[in-house]
């Protein structure tokens, strides 16, 4: 079958899509987008997490099917036009967040939505947003401080504006 | 042309603090970039034009003999490409590390549950699964041999590999076996000499090392007959070395490339898919990809050996150690792979860091047909050092001593002697590092008027409301060797350029170090620009055209392959000197290159590194050795077979919610000495990040095997830590350096998975008043509801 | 395998009436993992996902009735005031991505007995009712008691979809608990749910990952409804005693059969459920205790 939704802004077409494909397939075998990764493929890692409409999900428990005219948004959509690193991004690269870097993606669109939401959140609000992504090489430790530097910025950055 | 000539030490040393990026600092990531924006290439990621999916059939039993393989109605599958068997392999059946005993794609019997049988190149996943499921094998099923009784028993139970299949120094179902006797050993003289004795079984589950990225890679067919190989792996070259005589290709034909690792652990150290995606590659004349599903990674890759160990240890009333004796049984699996170092490191560290005048050790490793074990990060120490801490809290209590007390009063240190007879010639500071987890500071107490149910055992599954709630404190230290031992040669090779470009001097590092996120990169770089006095470095993809870096294991890589930067480096650095003096003729000893510029220490900058090198790039290659290793005596275990010790000592601070059996750790501190933190940022990650991955083997991580056959093979059942059971890990990091090693350094990644699961399995007991001899501790095992 | 896209619920029903045996998709939360791992190879996929009602939820009287796809953090977000057992298991559900997806008529519909959400439906009382519609006969109610019938087996017929679930507004506190070996993302070991109906002077129960079924414990329940009216504590909202939650736990325990697995023993199964069914009592009752005294 045929499918055809937006990534990142930008209209995508995909064809020849076997019906029990997933999005986290399309979007990494079909598209050109494997910024997603491919760590669990059973909801259990968070590794493959996209904005679904705006609201983060595990790409690879969508049904491609179900993606016609959607909007999805990867972790090649959070900088900006430019290649400007998200202040998400930049905070994981500041943070010594990033170490193997394949839960990264994951935690990066659950972390912006997080922020979004909650642009001062407390600790366990973040290790209760960020349960369902897992990281195998940091202890988290570096995350939370990530996140914790993503939102200081983010709040100093609304203060200045 | 105008040179600025910088005067003195001081200003020296201002030119090299200028450069924050050198070691010491904490320079981010080059690859992190990359990786935020998810333009960082995994093995999995790999893609090309016209590629095809390669999959493999794998056995549902644990032993059985194959009576036959029909691949027939697979082939006539529209899409299938190939479908191979043992029977197409072009050359050697076999590899493995360190025992060449394992069938690349299994000869007329499996021995464990998952042994590759056939493998299915096609067009899409789909098409690959339906093949492999056209795929008739016909099996006579035969009970598997998997305990311990039954291991031992070859003549009743059966052998693993016939007698004559054998290709280990072992005999009936041991692989690998080694006795260490130190003193006077344990005999019932040495025993009388304690005022207490304490003997304990100890059991360890089977842990796996749940890196994220699956295994996966791409080969490509060459048109000189050849493979390029892009894949996830600790070590290229011995990769190379054990692919090419199974692909019947000479070794230069079998180019690799590292892709983007997804962790390792340890995970990696053996073969999974190179072999299966190469044959098909050359079979098909196709590119071909193969990704592991979750399931199958559970399959494709070696685990940590579950252990069953038995401790006696005597004591003085006083609290001084008078003996130990121990007993270690590994389960290796079906295939060597890594058995024959763990039980090395089980022999050798599995009395722990401490000073005991008499002491007795066997550790053996099993051929089973259960799944094959092999490297996970601190192998041979984790299992050991559950066992013996355990011991020391049980002695503590036995003579009413504080368990920390009783560990100082007992802890090696410079100068003293492993039990092996090593003597220790570098710091080693296990009562120091003991006494500063102890005086950090505790997290505050339960606060039961403001509860968060989140930050409760049992979280957000609301089970309890702050009821039957038991704090715990627990206290561990542990030891690990660092780099490969008994008289391995282990070497890495790197390669430096200097040279101009874009008007500026920029150095490339170029080594087959495997980066799987531990920093390696990042530290090479450090180490250029220190060594070199520029700011841009380049890292080159690790390949096999540049010599082997050995693997990213033991603790080793900064170790290694940053020492072989360092010399790599030192010799350019001596070539443009060189260079200089022949052309400028200058007579100072001095000489060193710093701010992009060669400088005197006591005349100042001479010349910019643009200047004098001109169109001209300095390239050279260096290999690093450590100081040699012997192997240790097959039935005394003495020998000076260890490179260098590392030590962590940690304390977990637990909330125990009694009655239903469920654990949060509150904090897990750790200090560790790591010789000299080349950068400070990285060795905390890696600190954390070891110390969560012992956490997941104190309470949650095990493979469950039953009768051969793995039943959790799934991240649903198989559970790691989530951000919302890892607490906060402060770190305490000490800095001795080793004169042995490059800038003092130690190796950091394994010393806390080794040191961090006893203490937290003492809290629990600690709360809970239990034996806790098992680990993964369950619910089951703090409510007796086994 | 066809992939179907109504557009309309009559569009669904016409759909699964031709693909009886298509299988219905909307969050993808289960379904897709038994496609990524070759469990399972329908004729067909339905996706729900274009159903806009399925997404929607209404009070109407006492009872809200509950679209099938309205997603756990919904649930969570905007129904803990009228649903607050069904919100608390909703919260431990998988992780935020999930309960961003999943939605009670994928629990319903698989029927797992690890299913989180059918411990608090049980609990919610009798009158929990599972809409179910087919095309050729259109819609019909299924109480929530007669709905499991076998393990991952449900009352359905083949061709009939979920459309929603009657929840009676709760008029007392309600309670979720669940066992799982990991503090968060976690398949329940166990699970109960329990929850006070003081307007029918009736309590309601729920046992989940402890037997073929998702059950109530009903001799409990009749133990604890016996002791509350024979006591009067309905009214004077008094102390229960430890010898009542005690006993209570006990028949909690006895009502379930667990099996030994890989995720726990029986044996931790019935003991869990136990000191979880006496918790769970002790705070809706000490809730409903503070609601009566401020009453007074």
């Amino acid at each position: 079958m045929r499918v055809t939704f937006t990534a990142n802004g930008k209209p995508v077409e995909a064809d020849d899509v076997w019906e029990g494909e997933s999005l986290l397939y399309v979007l990494r075998e079909r598209v050109g987008l494997p910024g997603s990764k491919n760590a669990c493929e059973q909801g259990e890692c968070g590794s493959c997490t996209v904005y679904l409409d705006g609201t983060p999900v595990c790409s690879c428990l969508v049904a491609a099917g179900q993606v016609q005219g959607r909007e999805v948004r990867t972790v090649e959509g959070l900088a900006d036009e430019n290649g400007e690193l998200g202040l998400v991004q930049q905070a994981f690269v500041d943070a010594g967040a990033v170490q193997c870097g394949f839960c990264t993606p994951g935690l990066l669109v659950q972390t912006d939505a997080l922020l979004d939401n909650d642009a001062q959140p407390s600790d366990t609000d973040i290790r209760e947003a960020l349960s369902g992504n897992l990281c195998r090489c940091t202890g988290y430790e570096k995350i939370m401080d990530a996140v914790r530097l993503a939102s200081a910025r983010k709040c100093a950055k609304a203060a200045s504006e | 042309m105008s040179t600025r000539t910088i005067q003195g030490q001081k200003n020296l040393q201002d030119i090299r603090q200028a450069s924050k990026d050198g070691i010491g600092g904490s320079p981010l990531r080059p690859d992190g970039t990359l990786k935020v924006k998810g333009e960082f290439a995994y093995s999995s990621d790999m893609w090309h034009e016209d590629m095809l999916w390669g999959m493999a059939l794998r056995s549902p039993h644990p032993r059985a003999n194959i009576l036959s393989v029909d691949i027939s109605e697979a082939l006539k599958l529209p899409g299938v490409y190939a479908v191979l068997t043992h029977d197409d392999i072009p050359g050697s059946k076999f590899y493995g590390l360190e025992i060449q005993d394992q069938p690349a794609l299994a000869i007329d019997k499996v021995r464990y549950h998952g042994e590759a049988i056939a493998i299915v190149a096609a067009d899409h996943p789909e098409t690959a699964r339906r093949a492999v499921k056209k795929i008739k094998v016909e099996y006579e099923v035969l009970t598997p041999i998997v305990t311990e009784e039954q291991c031992l028993n070859p003549e009743v139970h059966g052998y693993v590999h016939e007698p004559h299949e054998y290709k280990s120094h072992g005999h009936g179902n041991i692989c690998h076996s080694q006795k260490l006797v130190h003193g006077g050993g344990v005999t019932d003289e040495i025993r009388a000499l304690a005022d207490v004795i304490v003997k304990s079984d100890y059991e360890v589950g089977m842990q796996d090392q749940a890196f994220l990225g699956p295994e996966s890679g791409l080969a490509v067919p060459a048109e000189d007959g050849g493979i390029d190989l892009y894949v996830a792996t600790q070590w290229l070259h011995v990769d190379r070395q054990q692919m090419a005589p199974v692909l019947g290709l000479p070794e230069e034909k079998v180019r690799l490339t590292l892709a983007g690792v997804g962790g390792a652990f340890g995970g990696r150290e053996d073969l999974s898919m190179q072999i299966h995606a190469s044959l098909l590659a050359q079979r098909t004349g196709k590119p071909v990809k193969i990704v592991y599903a979750r399931d199958e990674s559970f399959f494709g890759h070696v685990h940590r050996h579950p252990a069953k160990m038995t401790y006696e240890h005597g004591v003085t009333r006083d609290g001084k150690l008078v003996f130990a004796d121990a007993r270690i049984v590994l389960d290796g699996g079906a295939y060597a792979s890594a058995s024959p170092a763990v039980v090395g490191n089980a022999a050798s560290l599995g009395h722990g860091p401490y000073n005991i005048p008499n002491v007795r050790m066997e550790a053996i490793a099993l051929y089973s047909n259960n799944p094959s074990c092999g490297a996970m990060r601190g192998f041979g120490a984790v299992q050991a050092a559950f066992a013996y801490e355990s011991q020391m809290d049980k002695l503590a209590a036995a003579i009413g001593m504080d368990p920390v007390e009783l560990r100082q009063l007992n802890a090696m240190s410079e100068g003293d002697s492993m039990p092996t007879g090593q003597v220790i010639d570098s710091p080693a500071p296990v009562a120091e590092l003991l006494q500063r987890v102890k005086d950090m500071p505790l997290p505050p107490p339960l606060d039961l008027e403001n509860l968060d149910v989140r930050t409760l055992p049992g979280a957000l599954s609301n089970t309890s409301h702050g009821e039957g709630i038991v704090r715990g404190i627990g206290y561990s230290v542990g030891i690990k060797n660092v780099g490969f031992s008994e008289g391995f040669d282990d070497y890495s090779t790197a390669r430096v350029r200097l040279e101009v470009i874009g008007g500026e001097p920029v150095a490339m590092v170029h080594t087959a170090m495997a980066e799987v996120g531990q920093g390696g990169v990042t530290v090479h770089a450090q180490i250029a620009r220190t060594e070199l006095g520029v700011e841009q470095v380049t890292i080159h993809p690790a390949n096999t055209e540049v010599g082997s870096a050995g693997s990213t294991s033991a603790s080793r890589q900064t170790y290694m392959t940053g020492g072989a930067v360092k010399l790599a480096a030192e010799a350019v650095k001596q070539a443009v000197i060189e260079k200089g003096r022949r052309r400028y003729g200058w007579t100072q000893n001095d000489l060193t290159l710093a701010g992009g510029k060669v400088v005197s220490e006591s005349a100042g900058a001479l010349i910019p590194l643009v200047d004098l090198l001109g169109d001209e790039a300095i390239d050279l290659t260096r290999e690093h050795h450590h100081r040699p290793t012997v192997p240790f005596d097959k039935e005394t275990g003495q020998g000076f077979g260890h490179v260098q010790y590392t030590f962590c000592a940690n304390r977990a601070v637990v909330d125990v919610d009694v009655e239903l059996g469920l654990v949060k750790v509150v904090e897990l501190t750790a200090a560790q000495d790591v010789g000299k933190a080349l950068n400070p940022l990285s060795v905390i990650g890696q600190i954390q990040g070891g110390c969560t991955q012992a956490l997941g083997l104190a309470v949650m991580e095990e493979i469950i095997v039953r009768d051969g056959k793995v039943r959790n093979a799934s991240f649903t059942d198989y559970l790691i830590p989530t951000i919302l059971d890892t607490p906060p890990i402060p770190v305490d990091v000490l800095e001795l350096p080793d004169p042995n090693a490059p800038y003092g350094l130690r190796g950091v990644g394994e010393a806390p998975t080794v040191s961090a699961t006893p203490c937290i399995v003492a809290a629990i007991r600690q709360a809970t008043g239990k034996a806790l001899n098992r680990i993964p501790v369950r619910p089951e095992h703090i409510t007796g509801t086994l | 395998m066809e992939f179907l896209r109504p557009a309309t619920w009559d569009e669904a029903l016409a759909a699964k009436a031709e693909y009886p045996t298509a299988l219905p998709i909307s969050g993808g939360t289960d379904v897709m993992v038994e496609m990524n791992f070759d469990v399972h190879r329908p004729s067909a996929i339905l996706d729900l996902n274009r159903i806009t009602e399925l997404t929607e939820w209404e009070i109407t009287g006492d009872v809200v009735r509950l679209g099938a796809s309205v997603p756990y953090t919904r649930i969570i977000n905007e129904l803990s005031g009228p649903l607050p057992g069904l919100a608390l298991a909703a919260h431990t559900v998988g992780s935020p991505q999930i309960r961003n997806r999943g939605g009670v008529g994928g629990n319903l519909g698989g029927a797992s007995p690890a299913g989180d959400a059918h411990p608090a439906l049980l609990a919610a009382g009798r009158d929990v009712f599972v809409e179910v519609a087919s095309h050729a006969r259109g819609t019909r109610l299924i109480a929530i008691d007669d709905f499991y019938v076998g393990v991952k087996r449900n009352s359905m017929e083949q061709d009939e979809l979920i459309r929603r679930v009657h929840i009676p507004v709760a008029d007392g506190p309600q309670q979720f608990s669940k066992i799982g070996t990991r503090n968060a993302m976690v398949i329940a070991v166990c699970a109960f749910g329990f929850a006070l109906h003081p307007k029918n002077r009736t309590v309601g129960t729920g046992i989940g990952s402890a037997a073929p079924t998702p059950r109530r414990a009903v001799e409990a329940e009749e133990y604890l409804q016996g002791v509350l009216a024979e006591r009067g504590l309905w009214e004077s909202g008094d102390l229960l005693g430890a010898e009542v939650t005690q006993r209570f736990g006990e028949l909690v325990k006895a009502a379930a059969s667990p099996i030994d697995d890989v995720r726990g023993t029986a044996d931790y199964r019935r003991h869990s459920l136990a000191v979880m069914a006496r918790r769970t009592l002790t705070w809706t009752w000490n809730d409903y205790s503070k609601q009566i005294r401020s009453a007074a």
